[in-house]
Order: C-alpha cells, then sequence, then structure tokens
C-alpha cells in the first residue's frame, strides 16, 4: 500500500509539473484565443449567412447520451440528434412500436448505452456517404444508420465482449468493423473468483461484416485473445489493408486499482490482426463454434418496423491452432490511440502516460514477421522487435498523447489530453511543425477524411472533456464541447467553440455533397408496406380483437381520422397505428394521447407509427398534434370515450359528422 | 409532297400532337415557405404536378379557403380534348396534301375557334374553383376570390400565383405560326402560279 501511495504521489506530482508546463505554452502560444479575441478574420471563416448551407457534415458521438449528433462546418450549428442506443421521448424512439426493438439485447430491452466512435462507412478508403456506424460501450453493440434518413436502422450485440470501446472502426471497403473488447472476461460467462483473471479471463476481438448492398451487420468470427484491455483500434489501408491494429492496456492482467497497477509494465502491446489470414483459416474449417446469446436487431424501411433475432451461436478462432494470424507490437506506456496514416504504411500510437508519439511501420512490421525478429511471446502469441517495427517517434511533442488524424498533405495532428493541444507534425520527418492550445483537456480531434486513403482538410475540430469557464455557467454539470480549427495555413488557428451534446469521444465529417443529393424528402406512401398502414381516409377503421384495440388513423392538414372514438374500454390495450397521408417535404404530425405510459408519436410524411395505450380510468380522453404542422395545427384534436369494463358502449369511429358505422 | 409549304403546314398540323407529350399549361404557387414553388402541369388529358404529392398539397392549401377539391376526373374534357385533337391533327396532316391554302386557311381559323373555346373552358373552371367556395372554409376573407389569372401573375394572400402556358402549349402556338407562314408561302405560289 505504501509502495501505492508513492507512485501516486509521483504521479500527481509529474501532473502538476505537467499543467504548469501546459499553461505556461497556453500563453505563449495563442495569448489571444484565451480571452476570446480572436484574430481578425476567424468569425468570417465559420460566417455561414443565414439561407447558406454548410460545406460539411459533423457527426458527433453523444458519448453517454447514447446519441449522435449532426452539425455543419465550419458553422457549428447543430441539425439532428440521432437516437441510437437511448430511448428519445421526443422522437418515440424506443417508445413506439416499430422502433422498441432496435433496443433489445440478450439482457432484454436496455433503454440507454455510452456511445463512443462515429465511423462513416468507405469504399476503397475514401467515405462514401451510406451509412454511419457507432459503438455502444457498455453492453457491447454496434448500430447503423443510413445516411438517406439519419436514422438508426440496425444494431447487432457483440458476443463473448466485456465493453465494445475498440469499435466500430472499418476497413477501406467496409469489409468488417472492428469490435474488441475493453474488458476481458470469462468465456463463455461463469462464477469465477475476480482475482482468478490471469487464468479466466479471456478478450474477445470481433469482425463484424457489412453487406455490401443492404448494409447488414453480422458477426462473422471472433479472435480469442488474452486477458487484457483492448483499447482502440485502427484498419489497414492501400498496401496494410487485410490488417487490423488494436492497441492495449493491462499486460500485467490486474483486476483491481488499475490506474496504477495497469501502468507498471514499460511497454503494452499493439495486436496486428491478419484479418486475410483469418478469413483462410475460416475456410479450412479452423474456427470453433462458441455457443452464446445475442441480438440482431433490424429495422426494415418497407414495413417501417424493426424486427429482433436471437442469435446463439458464434465462429471463434483460436490463435494457437492459427500461426501467423496475430503478432504483437511492443509499445510504450499503455497505449490509447492508434491511427493508420492515408497511405497505410505507417501506424500512431499515443503511449498515454508517455511523452513521445511512437509510430510503427507496416513495411518494417512485415520484414520483421519475415525474419522472425521476434522478442519471445506473450501468452503463446509471438512478440516481434520493438526496434524492427518502429518507424519514427515524434519526440517530446507534448503530454498524454490521445488520438491522431491526417491531412491531405502529409500531415499529422495528434491531440494531447494532459498538456491540453493540438501538436501537428510531418509523418515521415517526426518534425513538430505547430502546436495550438484546447479549452480544455482534448479527447479524440477530427479532419473530416481524417482517417481515410482521402482527408478533406481544411478544418480539425478537437472534442473535449472539460469546458470550466469557456460558456456561461449551467450549475454543477457544464456543457461538453467542441473547437474548430483552420488547418489551411501553416499555423493552427482556432476558429469556434461550440457546445455538443452528452460527450463528444470521435466524431467524423463528410463533404454535404456526398449526403446531400441522396438525403431523403419524405416516405413515398405507395412504398410503405406497413403492416397496419392505410393509404387514405376511406380505410380508417377501428378493430377489436378481445382486449385489444387496433385504431388505424391517419393525419393530414389539419385533422386525425377518426379523432372521435367510443368503445374503449378499461383494460383494453389499444393500439393507435398512425399513417402520415402527408406527401410533402417537412410535414411531420405528431401523436399524444393524455395519461398514456409513453411518449408521443412524431411521424413523417408517409410513414405509419404506432402508439400503445392502456386506458385505467373512465372518462373522455383527448389527444392531439404535438407537431406544429399547419395554420390549423392548434384544432387539430380529438377526443376517446373509455366506458367501464365489461360495459355496452357501441364501437364507433368518425369525423366531421357522428355517423352509425359498421 | 415535294412542296415546301406543304411540308410546314404537314408539320404544323403533326405538332398538335406533342400536347400527349408535354403539358400544355403550368400554375404555380410561390411563397417563403414554399422557396421552389408548388407547380401543377395541365396536360390535354391530365393534371400531375412537380412531384409525387403536388396535387395533394395544392389541394390541401386550397381546403383551407374552402375551394373545391381539384380530382382530375371531374373534366370530362379530359375525355375529349384528346379526341378533337387528334381529329384536328389527322385533318390538318391530309390537308397539307392537297395544297389548297383557303382550306388550310380554314382549318387554322377552326384551330383558333377551338383554343379560344379551350381557354374559356379553362377561365370557366378557374372561376369556378376560385369563387364557389365552401361556407364552412376555416378561413374567410370577405370579398376574397382565389381565381388564379388566365394568364399573367397575382397575388392570392401568401401566394403568388403565376399562370403560363408551357412546352406544349408554345408548340401549339408553332402550329399556328408554322401554319400561317405555310398558308402565306402557298397561296403567293399558287397567285404567281
Amino acid at each position: 500500500m505504501k509502495n501505492h501511495s508513492n507512485q501516486l504521489q509521483h504521479f500527481l506530482l509529474g501532473l502538476l509539473a505537467v499543467s504548469m508546463l501546459a499553461l505556461a505554452s497556453c500563453g505563449k502560444t495563442n495569448q489571444g484565443a484565451n480571452t476570446g479575441t480572436l484574430g481578425g478574420n476567424a468569425a468570417s471563416k465559420t460566417y455561414v449567412a443565414p439561407g447558406q448551407l454548410d460545406e460539411f457534415y459533423a457527426f458527433m458521438s453523444g458519448g453517454f447520451s447514447g446519441q449522435v449528433s449532426v452539425y455543419g462546418l465550419p458553422s457549428g450549428r447543430l441539425f439532428k440528434v440521432i437516437p441510437v442506443f437511448s430511448v428519445d421521448g421526443e422522437k418515440g424512439y424506443g417508445f413506439n412500436e416499430e422502433t422498441k426493438p432496435l433496443l433489445n439485447t440478450s439482457h432484454g430491452f436496455i433503454p440507454w448505452d455510452d456511445a463512443h466512435h462515429p465511423n462513416l462507412s468507405q469504399t476503397n478508403g475514401e467515405t462514401d456517404g451510406r451509412w454511419l456506424f457507432i459503438n455502444g460501450n457498455n453492453t457491447p453493440r454496434i448500430a447503423r444508420i443510413d445516411l438517406s434518413t439519419f436514422e438508426t436502422v440496425e444494431t447487432i450485440e457483440i458476443p463473448n465482449s466485456g465493453g465494445n470501446h475498440s469499435s466500430p472502426y472499418l476497413t477501406q471497403n467496409t469489409e468488417y468493423l472492428m469490435a474488441g473488447t475493453r474488458f476481458s472476461v470469462p468465456i463463455p460467462q461463469k462464477d469465477v473468483p475476480i482475482s482468478s483473471y490471469a487464468q479466466n479471463f479471456q478478450g474477445a476481438l470481433s469482425f463484424i461484416s457489412v453487406d455490401k448492398v443492404s448494409g447488414e451487420m453480422d458477426v462473422a468470427f471472433q479472435v480469442l485473445m488474452p486477458g487484457i484491455d483492448y483499447d482502440l483500434a485502427s484498419c489497414g489501408k492501400n498496401q496494410s489493408h487485410g490488417w487490423a491494429f488494436f492497441t492495449s492496456y493491462n499486460s500485467e492482467q490486474k483486476n483491481s486499482l488499475l490506474e496504477v497497477n495497469a501502468s507498471q509494465n514499460d511497454k503494452d502491446f499493439v495486436a496486428a490482426i491478419n484479418w486475410k489470414k483469418a478469413e483462410e483459416y475460416l475456410a479450412q474449417g479452423k474456427a470453433k463454434e462458441f455457443p452464446t446469446n445475442y441480438m440482431h436487431n433490424v429495422y426494415n424501411e418497407s414495413t417501417q418496423t424493426a424486427t429482433s433475432t436471437a442469435k446463439k451461436t458464434v465462429k471463434v478462432l483460436n490463435p494457437a491452432d492459427c500461426p501467423g494470424l496475430v503478432y504483437f507490437l511492443p509499445t510504450p506506456k499503455s497505449p490509447h490511440g492508434i491511427d493508420v496514416n492515408p497511405t497505410g504504411e505507417y501506424i500512431a500510437c499515443s503511449g498515454k502516460l508517455s511523452a513521445d508519439i511512437t509510430v510503427h511501420s507496416f513495411a518494417n512490421m512485415l520484414k520483421a514477421i519475415d525474419k522472425k525478429d521476434f522478442d519471445g511471446e506473450y501468452q503463446g502469441i509471438p512478440i516481434l522487435k520493438f526496434e524492427s517495427v518502429l518507424g519514427g517517434v515524434v519526440k517530446e511533442p507534448g503530454l498524454g498523447p490521445l488520438h491522431t488524424e491526417y491531412d491531405n498533405e502529409g500531415n499529422a495532428y495528434t491531440s494531447f489530453f494532459i498538456s491540453s493541444e493540438i501538436v501537428k507534425w510531418k509523418v515521415g520527418t517526426w518534425e513538430v511543425l505547430d502546436r495550438v492550445p484546447t479549452y480544455y483537456s482534448i479527447g479524440h480531434l477530427m479532419v473530416p477524411g481524417g482517417n481515410s486513403t482521402k482527408p478533406q482538410g481544411k478544418y480539425v475540430v478537437a472534442l473535449n472533456k472539460i469546458t470550466k469557464d469557456r460558456y456561461l455557467p449551467t450549475g454543477p454539470e457544464l456543457t461538453q464541447s467542441a473547437q474548430l480549427y483552420s488547418i489551411d495555413g501553416a499555423k493552427m488557428e482556432l476558429l469556434l467553440d461550440f457546445p455538443t451534446i452528452g460527450e463528444p469521444h470521435y466524431a467524423q465529417g463528410i463533404a454535404a455533397s456526398k449526403i446531400v443529393p441522396k438525403s431523403k424528402q419524405f416516405y413515398k406512401l405507395s412504398e410503405n408496406k406497413h403492416p397496419y398502414m392505410i393509404p387514405s381516409e376511406k380505410d380508417t377503421k377501428v378493430v377489436r380483437e378481445g382486449n385489444n384495440l387496433h385504431v388505424y388513423m391517419t393525419t393530414i392538414r389539419s385533422h386525425f381520422a377518426p379523432d372521435n372514438i367510443e368503445g374503449v374500454k378499461v383494460g383494453d390495450k389499444v393500439y393507435f397505428h398512425v399513417t402520415n397521408l402527408e406527401q410533402d417535404y417537412d410535414v411531420p404530425h405528431g401523436f399524444a394521447v393524455m395519461g398514456a405510459n409513453t411518449a408521443e408519436l412524431l411521424i413523417m410524411p408517409g410513414q405509419t407509427e404506432t402508439l400503445v395505450w392502456y386506458p385505467k380510468k373512465e372518462g373522455v380522453i383527448p389527444m392531439y398534434c404535438t407537431d406544429f404542422c399547419s395554420a390549423l395545427h392548434q384544432e387539430m384534436q380529438g377526443y376517446i370515450r373509455v366506458s367501464p369494463a365489461g360495459s355496452a358502449t357501441a364501437l364507433k369511429w368518425w369525423l366531421g359528422e357522428e355517423k352509425q358505422v359498421q | 409532297m415535294k412542296s415546301f409549304p406543304k411540308i410546314l403546314f404537314f408539320l404544323a398540323a403533326a405538332m398538335m400532337l406533342m400536347l400527349f407529350i408535354f403539358p400544355m399549361w403550368q400554375i404555380t404557387l410561390i411563397a417563403p415557405q414554399y422557396p421552389k414553388g408548388v407547380t401543377m402541369y395541365i396536360w390535354i388529358n391530365k393534371i400531375t404536378g412537380s412531384e409525387v404529392g403536388t396535387l395533394q398539397n395544392i389541394n390541401i392549401l386550397n381546403h383551407y379557403v374552402g375551394m373545391k377539391y381539384i380530382e382530375p376526373d371531374d373534366f370530362k374534357e379530359f375525355k375529349y380534348f384528346p379526341i378533337v385533337v387528334i381529329a384536328m391533327s389527322v385533318l390538318g396532316m391530309a390537308l397539307a396534301f392537297t395544297g389548297r391554302w383557303k382550306w388550310w386557311m380554314g382549318w387554322l381559323i377552326l384551330g383558333l375557334i377551338g383554343c379560344a373555346l379551350g381557354l374559356y373552358d379553362f377561365y370557366q373552371w378557374e372561376y369556378d374553383y376560385g369563387h364557389n367556395l365552401s361556407p364552412t372554409a376555416p378561413i374567410k376573407v370577405p370579398g376574397m376570390a382565389y381565381q388564379p389569372p388566365l394568364i399573367g401573375n397575382k397575388t392570392l394572400l401568401n401566394f403568388l400565383a403565376k399562370s403560363w402556358p408551357y412546352i406544349g402549349g408554345w408548340f401549339i402556338g408553332g402550329t399556328f405560326i408554322l401554319g400561317s407562314i405555310a398558308t402565306w408561302l402557298q397561296k403567293r405560289k399558287t397567285s404567281v402560279a
């Protein structure tokens, strides 16, 4: 214990020194920005005039909000929060019958997760604007968002994983998404002493295949790795295509007080996985089918409904049976971020407790493998000699390097959490070119296309962990924030601060021109195959099936049909299947029922959504449209008469004139 | 059929058939929240819109002031106009072979009368839609009628309504211009001979 506190003291003293250095460097490099007086034309560089459109979309993870937020760059304007892993009453996501299945897991319905790393689909190493993938960290999952609708259309649970952090980094044609476990666990799960970590715990690195046409995901295979913490991932590009790289920490295999106990070894590992080789081993039948349980949930745009499928097995490759599948690259000081550069040759690894950035060379790695240039092995996996794989070192660029993005001119941008800055350096010469402070404590950073083979450059966005005094205070809980820097010139320039939702971990940027042309304006009624859809007011009806009442309802400016319903009884389960008959851009209707223990429906034109209501007391219950749809929106309302259970009130419904139907 | 005026007259008559390929008229409604406008196309045999839901969207807008729903099935004209146009076109093409300029002129006058009647019919419909409003309309502006202009631009409450001939209509104009030139050339030729 004494040892521990000594180490802690040293560490804290170190941090103090570091933060003083950082403050000093802030003062030197960018005095103006700290006080809010920006360089002359910074404002004009982010000014997007009213009615004009931004050049880039930025998709930011919502962190512990579980969602994805969509911003415009350079303006920093928020356009949409896409619900992904957390329920969203605003949109009825996770509340209406159609989207509930997207939140199903082997643990049942989960209304929340922690979303970290959005990744845009790529073709030939370039972002193609088709889908956005993001990981759920807590209950391991990956979600797919369709970028024609900006809606979550699929979620898949990752079996045998304890925390889906190194995910969902993808290969250059979106063949696979990575899903490495941060927390190793017993596989399969069993009741063992926690202290038996070294004997009983293993780490699964999952490869999730993506269908080229539909985008549908599948757990293709897992590689069963030693029980350590797999932190982040990056996939090869061009010549390194076919390989995936995972950073790791806790090669000490400790299970308590990791901040100290997992920081002892001078070097941890980057796991290099040859997934093309894995495919060969799979073809040879080397994989074992492990029994497991996980959920696969898919939203069908045609039926506008998600369905869940329980999966029972997963294919597992054991490196012991598969020589050449995995190598370990020793990497200093608990490496966190790992980022392959646009050419595919260099792999920047940020030892988060290191003062240097270690850059491995892919060509050197292949040579070392060829020459069997090993430095022993770890749990049966060959360790390549550090000196043999090293490509270069960026010497003392700052403290606490975390993540690296690239521009299209051979420069790299690394975030430094401890010294709170972005450092620009040259790939190949490893010289530091420029540095700017961030306010405060940057985590990830993002250059549009900065993790692809074709970075678009222009801007780097800092995704910060702390804001302190940067905004008006809002009590103890403050906004999270992003900062936009210009990287056009030789010197980086701070242009804009803007708040973000949740905690922005990673983000992705893409030219708006890749997305705008395919953005859907509304759903065509003629293509709506929802089982409870009705195409016109003539078809509205209420159908009783025992205690279940199905209301086939429509909305159009400015009324519901029907808007008066009688014959509902206490104890019924009432399904309102509401079809929005509008076929125009930007005319959603909302639907809410007084006392319903659920959220509203927010129904896009041409869409059908279902709200379930359990009437509990007799009376006359109002319902209304919640989205200001038209000049007569306020008149868009109705009543539902609730009669006692077993009463003889006839089932009737109408719009306008009360008439006997049936 | 080697004479230039004959070919020209034949073409003029044939051009009428363009009414089956292009709309003859367009009515566009423009308002701030409809930056691209809502455009309705009137064909010889149907009504379409610039987008899938245009007619529905116009009907939704119209219902606030109590206008009747525009239902293409209500227009008997869509049944007999096509027959009239085909008959006129075939007759004109046949007359082209005769080379008799007086017959051509007669055909042109007949066509002009037809067009005038068509426009009068169009005006009647517009008048009916614009004036014959539901007494239970949500929005009632005393003295206000919503008849779109026969041709030209007009402001109707928050909308600017623009009513102009469209490609099919331009071809009908072409029919009369080319037909007249052909007739004049043929007359000159005949009198010289």
